[in-house]
């Protein structure tokens, strides 16, 4: 399996005054596409911390991540979003929806801000969302539809131009645990049938059955990978 | 691209309305400081722009028109003895006072003119016409003043400064910019209605003959009356207008309220936008987050702001001009062209625009990482 993640001796730093906080103390890893791997570990632990990392949303203070053969963390401000875009998805655990767009057009949304045509954009929106077992809510508004299709239209809207990596942050945390399962074996399959590597913070235990790796984070150190 | 800016501006149905009020009040309340000021400014030298002269001879140092010096009427010969001078008349332009008869007094701006030279006088004639001032004490007065100078009718009796006049015409539309309304008369009459001597007059105004050259003309006209001064009619118009609205302060009150109207706006629309922004904050994190770039956020915002302008336009303007139509009823004189209306949509668009650049930064400097918290 192609690596589509690597990560050296990342630290992260939060500056507070004169003090500051060691959220990231040299952490290496990588993850596989085609791979599911669940973070694990208590809160503070540093899990959410190498989730933005790696998703470049947040800098590291010292380290290197390399992304699909590329070193990220030499790239500019301005270059990271265009690298979001393009490579990778992200589910949240809010779902973070756009409420005044229907579900279909959340899904739209992103693939339309990845170059798409808006026609293009509709038919391949139908499809993801058939993908995710939720074809039929494509006119829904978020508000009107379930805690487990919400997350599944996040979902849709995350692998929209198929990115190689899939990130998500407590992803199950607002569901009920028999939904939790469905959404979390859904990535899974993601994962496997589309070659995508999947990262997924959780503090749920019981969905270890779908991962093929477990980190466990602690004190901002990887404590084990199994 | 999926309509986001649309969807979020009319989400919330009570913020839009917030917005659209704010919006649209800014809009009435330029339109009508500025439509005002347009009115008042045109008022002042209406009888100037009104004149049909090319050029006019003042006393010198004369700053504007109702500032009436009185000069030896043997300059108007020397004017009509000019090469390139096609015609010239005596003209008058001074306050009196006009008695009604149930003896109650008004101030009122005579306007003495020569009815048989198409130079002067009264314009937008409604009854009579203007050789009728050649009657015995004939003069005409504008519908708009009419009950208040309680002459409601043709052949209505009056006294000014001692003198009988009797109402031969109505003009309409005929405002004063000060409180005194506008009185049209023969040259002869408004020498006695305003006290002036026999020989005296108070302008020569002076059609040029065909083809003259303007500037040169009142070249000439400097060098044969050294005591006198000569305009230009738009620029005597100008001087008029500059003295009435900034020398006076009327006019910049009146634009200072319209600035005030756009600050109001620019405040109301910028709150508002901003609650806006900051209620689809986390919205705006996500897009950043999933890597839109700025300039995409930025366009979100930017069509918020000019949709709401359109609106808020749109609304403002109706208002606008029922209050205009309104106003013109109650005797205010608030100009609404289409000029106005032009320049209204840009400075709403501005308006709206600018009060959106606060929002526009609170996006730019949101961090994306804010979506991974809870």
């Amino acid at each position: 399996m192609a690596d589509a993640i690597t990560i050296r001796s990342l630290t992260k730093r939060y500056e507070e005054g004169n003090s500051g906080t060691l959220a990231l103390a040299g952490v290496d890893l990588t993850v596989s596409r085609g791979e599911v791997v669940l973070l694990m570990g208590p809160s503070g632990s540093g899990k959410t911390t190498l989730l933005s990392i790696m998703g470049c949303i947040l800098r590291p203070t010292s380290g290197q991540v390399v992304l699909e053969g590329k070193d990220v963390t030499v790239m500019s401000e301005k270059d990271l979003p265009a690298v979001r875009l393009q490579h990778i998805g992200f589910v949240f655990q809010g779902f973070n929806l756009f409420p005044t767009l229907t579900a279909g057009e959340n899904v739209e949304l992103s693939l339309t801000l990845k170059g798409v045509h808006r026609r293009q954009a509709k038919d391949e929106a139908r499809r993801l969302l058939d993908i995710v077992g939720i074809g039929e809510k494509y006119d829904s508004w978020p508000n009107n539809i379930s805690g487990g299709q919400k997350q599944r239209v996040a979902i849709a809207r995350a692998i929209a131009g198929s990115p190689e990596v899939l990130l998500a942050d407590e992803p199950t945390a607002a569901l009920d645990s028999h939904t939790g399962k469905n959404v979390v074996e859904l990535m899974a399959r993601l994962a496997h049938e589309e070659n995508r590597a999947v990262v997924i913070v959780t503090h749920d235990s019981r969905l270890a059955e779908f991962a093929d790796r477990i980190v466990r984070i602690e004190d901002g150190r990887v404590a084990s990978a199994a | 691209m999926p309509p986001l800016a649309r969807r979020n501006l009319f989400h919330d149905k009570v913020r839009l309305f917030v917005t659209l009020t704010g919006i649209a009040f800014s809009v009435v309340l330029m339109v009508v400081q500025w439509g005002l000021f347009q009115g008042f400014s045109t008022s002042t030298s209406s009888i100037i722009d009104n004149s049909g002269a090319d050029l006019w001879v003042t006393a010198k140092n004369v700053a504007y028109i109702d500032q009436a010096i009185a000069f030896n009427e043997r300059k108007y010969y020397q004017v009509l003895a000019t090469p390139g001078v096609a015609q010239a008349a005596k003209y008058i332009s001074r306050w009196s006072v006009w008695k009604e008869p149930n003896g109650r007094s008004e101030s009122v701006d005579i306007v003495g003119f020569n009815p048989d030279i198409p130079l002067g006088g009264p314009w937008d004639m409604v009854a009579g016409d203007r050789q009728e001032v050649k009657r015995p004490n004939g003069v005409i007065i504008d519908k708009i003043y009419a009950d208040k100078l309680a002459a409601t009718h043709l052949e209505d009796h009056s006294e000014i400064a001692g003198f009988r006049a009797r109402v031969v015409g109505f003009t309409n539309g005929i405002r004063a910019f000060t409180t005194a309304p506008y009185v049209f008369t023969t040259f002869k009459n408004a020498q006695d209605y305003t006290g002036f001597d026999a020989d005296q007059t108070n302008f020569v105004l002076v059609k040029a003959a065909p083809g003259v050259d303007i500037k040169k003309l009142k070249a000439d006209l400097k060098a044969r009356l050294p005591d006198n001064d000569v305009f230009e009619t738009a620029e005597f118009s100008a001087m008029t207008r500059h003295y009435w609205m900034f020398t006076t302060g009327a006019g910049v009150a009146v634009l200072m309220a319209a600035v005030l109207g756009l600050v109001v706006g620019v405040a109301v629309v910028a709150q508002t936008i901003y609650a806006t922004t900051m209620d689809h904050i986390r919205e705006y994190g996500t897009l950043k987050a999933m890597g839109a770039p700025n300039r995409y956020v930025l366009g979100v915002i930017m069509t918020q702001a000019a949709l709401a302008a359109a609106m808020g336009y749109v609304i403002g303007m109706s208002i606008s001009v029922f209050v205009v139509h309104g106003a013109a009823k109650g005797g205010a004189n608030i100009m609404l062209t289409w000029q106005t209306a032009v320049m209204m949509l840009f400075l709403t668009i501005f308006m709206c625009m600018t009060a959106a650049v606060v929002s526009v930064n609170k996006i730019f400097s949101l961090d994306p990482v804010m979506v991974f918290k809870g």
